[in-house]
């Protein structure tokens, strides 16, 4: 059966292009221009997916977006396999392969179906009033078994390998809907020489222009895009859906790039996210067509009267051969007119109107098409595909004895509802128009306009809402994806669920893939006559974007991969690579965590890396850290405001811890500060504060201190950082300095001077992390990797050794100096951690003073920094490990502490940790235990000091 | 109050489901009651069941602006879990997921708790750290949680990628077992039907302009869209929206509230069996037991009530779901939404009395108050019978904020809840 219902009249089909692809593994012919529903309907095939809940058997009900039943898997390969898309919608290619889905073991005959046997015992909302016994049921059987029915197709198991891209636009004017409304928009807009971007979810311009069988619907539609590409500043997207309205006129679009092509190359784009940003919007997004509520209205073969003249006209596809239409609108006159004409039979229009009148009718009744009025719907029957509809007259508000006839197709038709779906999401407000059966755009918040029937329809259009007089309301169908019935929506009132919002969530019309474009009014249209309440007393149901699914992949974009967050290295990055550094994430930066050597493993190298440093040298990446100049002749007031320390007399030249706290008094940071003029400060934050630090200053700058002139600016990737950290870390660099005195005596430790290295510009700082001997020398960072090298060549004698980030924690801590992050957690303040000696106590105010003096600031049993030591030294602890004053290791206990650094220190040929223990500080020589699943560790309480307790190596 | 029950409905099957009652009613206001509880969401109900149920209050009304779980309720990704790091914490949300693992049997109403396990995601060594110290704390607490190595995760959730290569490589991940997800509408529709049937009155469209108070400054009455109703215990439970209405009482808290977003792709066969979380790269989904994939996204920067957050905000996530989950980049966006969040300095809530007598509050949950539900609700009830709070809720004061005992949750880990 090859197209038998194809005739040659498709105005929009390239006959002469024969394109071959499957469905459930059968092969059929279509023809270029075809969608994978045109081409199905054409080979007469009508079953096409299985309902949600009842498996019920479900053709194709309309010819776009708004599809709810023909719901197929597109697959490529194993990895490029969409589920869930609509047949409608599929652009049909030689070769493509698409699958019918939810249904066991096949389409044709669905074990899932018998669920309809039991449908008076699974209503709306059945879930809740039963599976709660035994209670352990409900995880280990009821809901798995519950998945296992429920959802629709199967998503990918492997790896997307398509592109996405994205793209900002801003035009002048954005026109979404390029029907007979919006062209006009848009050549006007046009005309006017204004920048225009015109887009269209179809994969061509005419909206339902395309529909029609009449000769100048083609012409004129050829003649305004001849027109509109002769504007240069017209932009047309075909294939693009404006998914999304947001605020002060940003629209979303998706642009299909490749999804019609039989084999798009390798790293071609699938698909493009815009963001547009529009001075105007024009909303010429038509209308959708109403679908009636009437028992049997879901099987196959039952289709939209509208989108029958589609398959008709566009497609040149009869969707069957005798037919019998059930109209509410005059529209669907019109449809069995040029069916007739097509050369279908009509079998009956039963008109839902009791007296209809209008040009289609009288133009239906010349042609002597069997027409009733006054009718309903009692049933319709058939199992794969429609075979009769039972209608009958009501008379007096009855319904009276039906009549059934033959057909293979039934057309139905409520009328058109307008696409307000964008405008809503815009926040616009909405009116309902009772003379239209339609909510219609009416003030708008964005500067934007509706236009043609997206603004309301004409006249006294009105058609039908709601569901036909009935009485069997189990099989009429609302929401045909989600199984949602008259008879569902009747019990849901019943149990209280009045207002919109609820019958939604409780019967699901209108969640479904089709976001309720087919369901939500007539839900509404039945809720208001079950309520007997006006339907905007019923309320509506917030539109949300997007308008259709979206790619996740759009929103993705780029961002993956190495492109997911930018990765930051430092001058020196590659040399690391070569010496087979072991890197870690720390914020964005990648940093060299250790340097390996042979087969040695990271506690080994660490050792090695310690020991180095503390007999000779060790040479330190420090570039991540960030670093602020701050500038002005009030920069040193500036600081005395921001940190915690005094900063007005520290003299030119010199360095000084600070500390950083946020508005509540807890730690946010530290850093060195050095002054290198009376209004010029160099300062360093953490790896990860950088940024944080900089935003929080000028905040402050900007809105509680306008009164300091001063100004930063993010030095971060402007210099390189080498730490030279040991003993011999003067005798190595000495040689390579000119322009300052380092010796110990001119330039002790917490300087900082400008000179030069190896002919390099250079800000020396003689500070140091690991407690030794040590500076940290600033070059501009395209200098970094070559005088990193010089040192490192001019090292080689004393055994300078390349250290990483964990080496420096081990070393930091053995001097008991603090991270940020590690030792505190946001909860820390200064004293807590040690630090108070660094507050500027004669300062009139600094950020978090007020916050300190509260009075858990002060209490006793905060969290002190201590040292703790295991009687056994070979054990390390396990950081984040919870501290208690006895053994006993079951909950719930009294935890007073927990581990925050633990490390084996091979200077001190033992492990060592620092930790924070309520009261702590007054307690070193108590014995603690911590807390491990299998034991309590007993360890003992000291100071955070376990190397060169006086401090004396720094100043070598 | 008609017992649900399998038997039961398929009793009701044989007569077309007709006999089903309101699951609440819609009374007129009465001219006062002994109670009021302000925001009809899982909280305010829930306390309005316990006050009758545990507390012998019956004359109670949940006033609500819209209807019955309109706000954060239903707005929410659904995620349960109590393995937070301080020990009030803990106690809070443990609380809480205890009374949730009876709830449906409570209520009889399935509000399908589901324990399907909610995994956190370490990304870096200091997230490793920040984890353990968790794992540590919860099981000293009697909260379950463990350390799984990347391999253990991928084999706990097939889909996730841990392959070395990611730019933000997986390190291993923190499982609470006993967490998991819920279905949010049946947790406000089960509460409200329960709460209907001890003769609570739930009265929807029903917005409160104005708290009125005696003499001695304590409650006296609050003035609503549909008449002035008495009452000398008001608890409020408002979420985005309780600084407006606590402001009505000359009460100013310190919350600030921002819009927070979430997103279900088309829903699909089982493809994803838990709950997985990372905070470093802002990333929360699970898939509800209709096949959607639900996934959660961050606040915006700015304050707001509107119910909608940027998009640059969501496709954040996305990017974040898609370079974990690599095989979901071809999944769709369904439905995108917005609630507004209200979020206190410490990011944990306030659950107390106020300065002004007889004017109770729960509020202050930010992104995480869905999984406290039955907790917070349980705890109001108590605080407003008992004019004190439990001991669980006695940390969460408003006047820790001026004190400093904050319980700070979201500085501890850097994590959202």
């Amino acid at each position: 059966m090859g197209n038998a219902f194809r005739n040659k009249d498709g105005k929009y089909i390239d006959y002469t292009q024969i394109l071959r692809f499957t469905f459930d593994g059968k092969i059929y012919q279509g023809y270029k221009g075809d969608t994978l529903a045109s081409a199905l309907l054409a080979n007469g095939v009508h079953l096409l997916g299985r309902s949600f809940k009842y498996h019920r058997p479900r053709g194709i009900v309309a010819a776009g977006a708004d599809e709810p039943n023909a719901l197929v898997t597109v697959q490529r390969d194993h990895a490029r396999t969409t589920p869930n898309v609509k047949a409608t919608q599929v652009e049909l290619y030689e070769g493509l392969i698409a699958e019918s889905q939810n249904r066991w073991p096949n389409l044709r005959f669905d074990v899932g179906a018998l669920n309809t046997l039991i449908s008076n015992f699974i209503p709306a909302g059945f879930y809740y009033k039963t599976f709660m016994w035994p209670r352990q049921a409900w995880g280990k059987f009821y809901e798995p078994f519950i998945r296992g029915v429920a959802g629709l197709g199967v998503a990918p198991t492997e790896a997307d390998p398509d592109r996405y891209s994205q793209r900002f636009a801003h035009c002048d004017v954005l026109v979404v809907g390029a029907g007979r409304a919006g062209l006009a928009a848009a050549m006007e807009a046009a005309e006017k020489g204004l920048r225009v971007l015109i887009c269209d979810e179809q994969n061509m311009f005419g909206g339902s222009l395309l529909s029609n069988a009449d000769v100048q619907s083609t012409e004129s539609l050829l003649q305004t895009m001849e027109k509109l590409h002769q504007y240069s500043k017209v932009t047309c997207l075909k294939r693009t859906i404006a998914f999304g309205y947001f605020p002060h006129n940003m629209i979303g679009l998706c642009e299909r790039l490749t999804e019609h092509l039989p084999n798009p190359a390798k790293g071609d784009v699938r698909e493009r996210l815009w963001q547009v940003r529009a001075r105007h919007v024009i909303l010429a997004t038509g209308a959708l067509e109403r679908p009636l509520v009437f028992p049997g209205n879901d099987r196959p073969g039952v289709m939209l009267a509208g989108a029958a003249r589609t398959y008709l006209n566009r497609y040149g596809v009869l969707p069957g051969k005798n037919i019998a239409c059930v109209v509410g609108h005059d529209n669907g006159y019109l449809a069995a007119l040029e069916l007739q004409q097509a050369g279908a039979t009509i079998a009956v229009i039963a008109d839902v109107r009791t007296k209809p009148v209008g040009r289609y009718i009288e133009q239906a009744r010349q042609a002597g098409l069997p027409i009733r009025s006054g009718m309903t719907v009692t049933g319709t029957g058939g199992y794969r595909r429609v075979r009769n509809i039972s209608v009958a007259p009501i008379v007096n508000g009855n319904i009276d004895a039906s009549d059934t006839i033959r057909c293979d197709t039934v057309l139905m038709t409520g009328g058109y509802t307008p696409s307000v779906h964008l405008f809503s999401q815009s926040r616009g407000k909405l009116e309902w128009k009772s003379e239209q059966n339609a909510y219609i755009p009416s003030q708008s918040t964005e500067n934007l306009s509706s236009v043609g029937s997206a603004a309301g329809l004409a006249g006294n259009d009105r058609g039908v809402i709601g569901a036909l007089p009935m009485t069997n309301k189990s099989t009429a169908f609302v929401d045909w994806q989600n199984d949602v019935t008259v008879k569902d929506i009747d019990l849901a009132t019943r149990e209280g669920f009045h207002s919109i919002e609820h019958i939604k969530r409780y019967t699901t019309s209108g969640m479904a893939t089709d976001q309720g474009k087919t369901s939500n009014i007539n839900t509404l249209g039945i809720v208001s006559n079950i309520l007997q309440k006006p339907v905007p007393e019923i309320g509506l149901t917030t539109f949300r974007m997007p308008y259709t699914p979206v790619s996740f992949g759009i929103f993705a974009g780029f961002a993956r991969g190495d492109l997911f967050d930018p990765v930051r290295t430092t001058p020196m990055h590659s040399w690391a690579i070569e010496q087979n550094a072991v890197f870690e994430d720390v914020s964005l930066w990648k940093r060299a965590r250790y340097f390996p050597r042979n087969s040695e493993s990271m506690n080994e190298a660490v050792a090695r890396e310690c020991l180095a440093v503390r007999a000779s040298c060790g040479l330190f990446d420090a570039s991540t850290l960030g670093k602020i100049e701050v500038v002005g002749p009030d920069a040193a007031e500036f600081l005395n405001r921001m940190y915690i320390n005094a900063w007005s007399k520290l003299t030119v030249g010199k360095c000084r811890y600070g500390v950083l706290c946020r508005e509540d008094g807890f730690v946010m940071d530290d850093g060195v500060v050095g002054r290198l003029a009376t209004d010029r400060f160099h300062l360093t934050t953490t790896t990860g504060g950088a940024a944080r630090v900089l935003a929080m200053m000028e905040d402050y700058l900007q809105t509680e201190w306008q009164d300091l002139q001063v100004w930063l600016t993010s030095t971060t990737e402007q210099w390189a950082v080498i730490a030279v950290q040991g003993p011999r870390a003067r005798d190595i660099i000495a040689p390579l300095i000119s322009g300052i005195d380092i010796s110990a005596h001119a330039f002790p430790h917490m300087s900082i001077g400008e000179g030069t290295i190896h002919g390099i510009t250079m800000r020396l700082m003689r500070v140091s992390f690991t407690g030794e001997l040590g500076y940290e020398i600033n070059v501009p960072a395209d200098h970094g990797r070559a005088i990193w090298e010089a040192i490192y060549e001019a090292g080689q004698a004393h055994g300078i050794t390349p250290y990483g980030t964990e080496a420096m924690h081990v070393l930091r801590a053995e001097k008991g100096y603090v991270i940020i992050g590690q030792e505190t957690d946001g909860t820390a303040t200064p004293d807590d951690v040690g630090l108070s000696w660094a507050i500027g106590k004669a300062k009139p105010d600094y950020v978090g003073k007020r916050a300190l003096i509260r009075q858990a600031m002060q209490a006793p049993t905060r969290k002190q920094l201590v040292g703790l030591l295991t009687l056994d030294d070979q054990v390390v602890l396990e950081e984040g490990a919870q501290i208690c004053a006895t053994a006993a290791n079951t909950p719930p206990m009294q935890l007073i502490g927990h581990v925050t650094s633990s490390y084996y220190s091979a200077t001190l040929g033992r492990s060592i940790a620092l930790a924070m223990v309520a009261g702590g500080r007054t307690c070193y020589g108590k014995t603690l235990y911590v807390l491990m699943p299998s034991a309590a560790i007993p360890v003992t309480l000291t100071a955070p000091v376990f190397y060169d307790e006086k401090g004396e190596q720094v100043n070598g | 109050m008609r017992l649900y029950s399998g038997f039961a409905l398929l009793k009701a099957g044989f007569n077309g489901q007709k006999n089903w009652q309101s699951l609440w009613r819609s009374p007129e206001p009465k001219p006062a009651y002994d109670a009021i509880i302000i925001g009809a969401g899982g909280h305010g109900l829930g306390a309005a069941y316990y006050l009758a149920k545990q507390h012998g209050i019956r004359n109670i009304a949940v006033l609500e602006k819209g209807w019955v779980g309109g706000g954060n309720t239903g707005r929410n990704t659904t995620i349960i879990r109590s393995n937070y790091l301080f020990n009030e914490s803990a106690a809070l949300y443990d609380h809480a997921v205890k009374l949730w693992e009876n709830l449906s049997q409570t209520l009889n109403y399935n509000v399908m708790f589901s324990q399907r396990g909610v995994m956190m995601l370490a990304h870096n060594v200091h997230d490793v750290q920040v984890f353990k110290r968790h794992v540590h704390a919860n099981r000293c607490n009697g909260v379950d949680n463990e350390w799984l190595s990347a391999e253990q995760a991928k084999v706990f959730c097939p889909p996730l990628n841990i392959s070395a290569n990611m730019r933000y490589p997986i390190l291993g991940a923190a499982l609470q077992r006993r967490g998991g997800t819920a279905r949010h509408d049946a947790v406000a529709w089960g509460y409200a039907r329960a709460a209907d049937d001890l003769g609570v009155d739930i009265i929807e469209n029903c917005e409160v302009i104005g708290i009125r108070r005696d003499a001695t400054g304590a409650v006296e009455a609050v003035e609503t869209s549909r008449g002035l109703i008495r009452t000398k215990k008001l608890g409020v439970s408002a979420s985005g929206h309780t600084s407006v209405v606590l402001g009505m009482a000359g009460v100013r808290l310190p919350l600030e509230s921002y819009p927070l977003q979430a997103l279900v792709s088309e829903p699909v066969k089982p493809v994803f069996p838990c709950v997985v979380m990372s905070n470093t790269i802002h990333a929360y989904i699970s898939q509800s037991d209709k096949g959607e994939l639900v996934i959660g996204a961050g606040t915006d920067a700015y304050t707001s009530y509107t119910q909608r957050g940027g998009l640059h905000i969501s496709s954040h996530t996305l990017e974040a779901i898609c370079e974990l989950f690599p095989m979901f980049r071809r999944m769709r966006m369904l439905r995108n939404w917005g609630g507004i969040v209200d979020v206190t300095p410490d990011r944990s809530p306030i659950i107390a009395k106020t300065p002004v007598p007889g004017l109770y509050v729960n509020c202050g949950w930010g992104t995480g108050g869905f999984k406290a539900t039955p907790g917070a609700a349980h705890l109001l009830a108590w605080t407003m019978a008992k004019d004190e709070p439990h001991t669980i809720n006695a940390p969460y004061t408003i006047e820790r904020f001026r004190d400093g005992y904050l319980i700070d949750e979201a500085a501890a880990a850097a994590v959202a809840h």
